[in-house]
């Protein structure tokens, strides 16, 4: 059974980004690790959607199919990732190439590894215009180049941009840095931008500004914004569409506002419960267990060996349940025929 | 709570880093990085120590275990000055530390009974009882047994903080400090781990100095709490005083910017102005007030005068000239 293959949320002509029933297995020493089980998202023009999901739970290994940027071999990649109507997977690889770090873009998590020490910010912006425009057959002169750069770093609001670019990475603070990578996903203009646990590294005020920033910025230029956070609180105050990750499936999607207001499948429920609340109701808990092992992963519901609801139902892989608007749950609690049976 | 159950008491405690510049290293200036804290941790208490990168919070946390020392201030431990002893066993038995890191904070080529093992040498537990005591360990941090023969890079993030642990607990301390034990972990894991911490100080009558910028999770696991900012204190008091009525303007802008899960959290955070700009670096604290670059409500003589601490409830004290202000007139 393909869950959720097919008819996403939102399937309106404004999809930027619809990834159907991608599987990304590895080749590894221990034998294939079948990390990407099946994955379906949709991402609009304009939206802002969130994949939130715990270390290890594939996450990131999305992210780079998106991106290509997974090297195959060891990875095995199968299902259809389309963007703008051409499916990338399938794509001859120059016009691929072409994409990255123009139309689709991405800002990385760690403002303090992601640029490079030695160079100085106005050299490695100019570095990804320069790339680019070869790629896209653009002539611009240095004076051009420099005048793109100075602009994105304003739109970032980043203060003085004239001396940020001759600035050396080490002479920002790790905000003023987060927002250097944020303009340097912004520089060629894309459509469709990733953002990797944005301001994580950062401090809660800090944070919270580089999100209020990356929300305008997505407003703006009708950007599609794909956020990728284990942080359920960023994903309630940032997106409007939320996908739950749990090793490797998406077991829970919906609008932010119907996930947030009745999480439905068990693990997005265990996944609230563990989260500390400004109320201080202490009735906070962990999970049991640990995730599976993606080389010999359990079959059927990959959650079934940590959840309490289990039945010998969820041996066989639930499907997609609607629950009403977008909010789809795989989980056989869900099924509208009894499926607790 | 009377003075006899004061467990730590830090007073005046400063911490200046000089900064050398020139052919000659001469010494230009120094960084504040601790800049006259005082605070109590009563026995069997939680207290928070909460702030942004760079406000001090874990240099206090070294110099507090001794593995920094203050340029200044005293320091007492169970009414004793620590000053003079700091660097004994008999200290360093009854105060230890777990750190941000337990990828990096285990030693990669010990075995976890090697690691746990070290301790209990220092302790002059007899050899023959050694392996007794780390089963005894690992069971109190709820890993089995059989995990005395493994190596770090075998165990997950939240096992090895488990590890990280129980060496704390190996000496027996009467105060654990604990600097960012969580923030590497995931929540379903850093749930699990604080549930442990929380058995332990019950069952083994310990407390924490817990340090971290994470205020929700503070919210929970914290008895009292103290706001640091620039290598001070800005406000102090009962976790749920501070967090119901927050007084302090940062202390307002650093709860309004905590992201939450849900409508009822959201309603709880203070209607303030949202925190802009970073904290300046410490080598060049604002005259007057050090929140006053970054602070909504400066008004004139805010970039002149310091404030003191105030009280402005029960056990609750800001240092904000809001409040000094209403105390005078």
């Amino acid at each position: 059974m393909l869950p959720d293959a097919g008819a996403g949320p939102r399937g309106t002509d404004e999809t930027v980004l619809a990834v159907d029933d991608l599987r990304v297995d590895f080749e590894t020493f221990d034998g294939l690790a079948q990390v990407l089980n099946g994955v379906s998202m949709r991402v609009g023009q304009g939206q802002r959607v969130g994949l939130v999901g715990e270390s290890g739970c594939g996450k990131s290994v999305t992210m780079r199919a998106i991106m290509g940027i997974l090297a195959a071999p060891p990875a095995r990649i199968a299902g259809r990732i389309v963007f703008e109507g051409r499916d990338l997977l399938t794509m001859a690889r120059r016009p691929r190439t072409a994409l990255k770090g123009s139309a689709m873009s991405m800002v990385f998590q760690d403002p303090m590894t992601s640029l490079n020490p030695v160079f100085r910010i106005g050299e490695q912006l100019t570095d990804i215009v320069r790339w680019a425009d070869r790629r896209h057959g653009l002539r611009r002169g240095a004076p051009e180049r420099k005048a793109r750069i100075l602009e994105t770093l304003r739109q970032v609001r980043l203060p003085d941009p004239e001396r940020i670019f001759e600035a050396y990475p080490i002479q920002l603070s790790g905000g003023m840095r987060q927002r250097v990578l944020i303009a340097m996903a912004l520089l060629n203009r894309p459509r469709f931008l990733i953002a990797d646990e944005p301001g994580t590294a950062l401090d809660v005020t800090t944070q919270d500004e580089i999100l209020r920033l990356l929300n305008d910025l997505v407003q703006q230029e009708r950007l599609a914004l794909l956020m990728i956070t284990h942080n359920l609180g960023v994903v309630r105050e940032t997106t409007d569409y939320t996908y739950v990750m749990y090793a490797g499936s998406i077991v829970e999607e919906g609008t932010t506002a119907e996930v947030f207001a009745a999480p439905a499948h068990p693990y997005t429920r265990a996944l609230f419960a563990c989260v500390p609340k400004l109320s201080g109701d202490r009735a906070y808990r962990g999970i049991e267990g640990t995730l599976p092992d993606y080389t010999d992963p359990p079959l059927g519901c990959r959650f079934h060996t940590r959840c309490q609801h289990a039945t010998e139902r969820c041996l066989e892989r639930p499907p997609a349940f609607a629950l009403g608007g977008d909010h789809r749950c795989s989980c056989w609690l869900s099924d509208p025929a009894g499926g607790q049976a | 709570m009377t003075g006899d159950e004061r467990l730590l008491t830090v007073r005046d405690v400063h911490k200046r880093f000089p900064v050398r510049r020139g052919l000659f290293q001469r010494v230009t200036s120094h960084v504040r990085a601790v800049d006259g804290v005082s605070l109590d941790v009563h026995r069997g208490e939680i207290f928070g120590l909460a702030g942004e990168s760079g406000s001090g919070k874990s240099t206090l946390a070294r110099i507090v275990v001794g593995l920094d020392d203050a340029s200044s201030g005293s320091i007492r431990f169970a009414g004793e000055d620590v000053a003079g002893i700091r660097r004994t066993t008999e200290f360093r038995r009854r105060v230890q530390m777990v750190f941000q890191n337990p990828g990096s904070s285990l030693n990669p080529r010990r075995s976890i009974e090697q690691s746990l093992a070290v301790p209990l040498r220092f302790l002059g537990v007899p050899p023959s009882e050694w392996m007794a005591r780390i089963v005894g360990l690992l069971e109190m941090v709820e890993l089995p047994a059989a995990f005395r023969v493994k190596y770090p890079y075998e165990l997950s993030g939240g096992q090895k903080q488990r590890v990280a642990i129980a060496r704390a607990l190996a000496v027996q301390p009467q105060l654990i400090v604990l600097d960012e034990p969580t923030s590497a972990l995931d929540v379903s894991v850093q749930a699990k781990i604080i549930e442990l911490l929380v058995r332990l100080r019950n069952e083994l009558r310990l407390s924490y100095l817990f340090i971290s910028h994470d205020l929700s999770l503070m919210r929970n696991f914290t008895s009292r709490i103290g706001i640091m900012y620039l290598g001070r204190l800005c406000e102090v008091g009962f976790t749920n005083d501070v967090f119901s009525e927050p007084k302090h303007p940062y202390t307002q802008g650093l709860i309004a910017a905590v992201p939450v899960v849900s409508d009822e959290e959201a309603a709880l955070k203070p209607k303030v102005e949202r925190l802009h700009g970073e904290i300046p670096s410490p080598a060049n604290v604002p005259s007057g007030c050090s929140f006053r670059t970054r602070c909504g409500l400066v008004y004139e003589g805010c970039e002149i005068e310091d404030p003191e601490f105030r009280r402005v409830g029960f056990e609750h004290d800001v240092r904000c000239r809001l409040f000094e202000d209403e105390a005078r007139s």
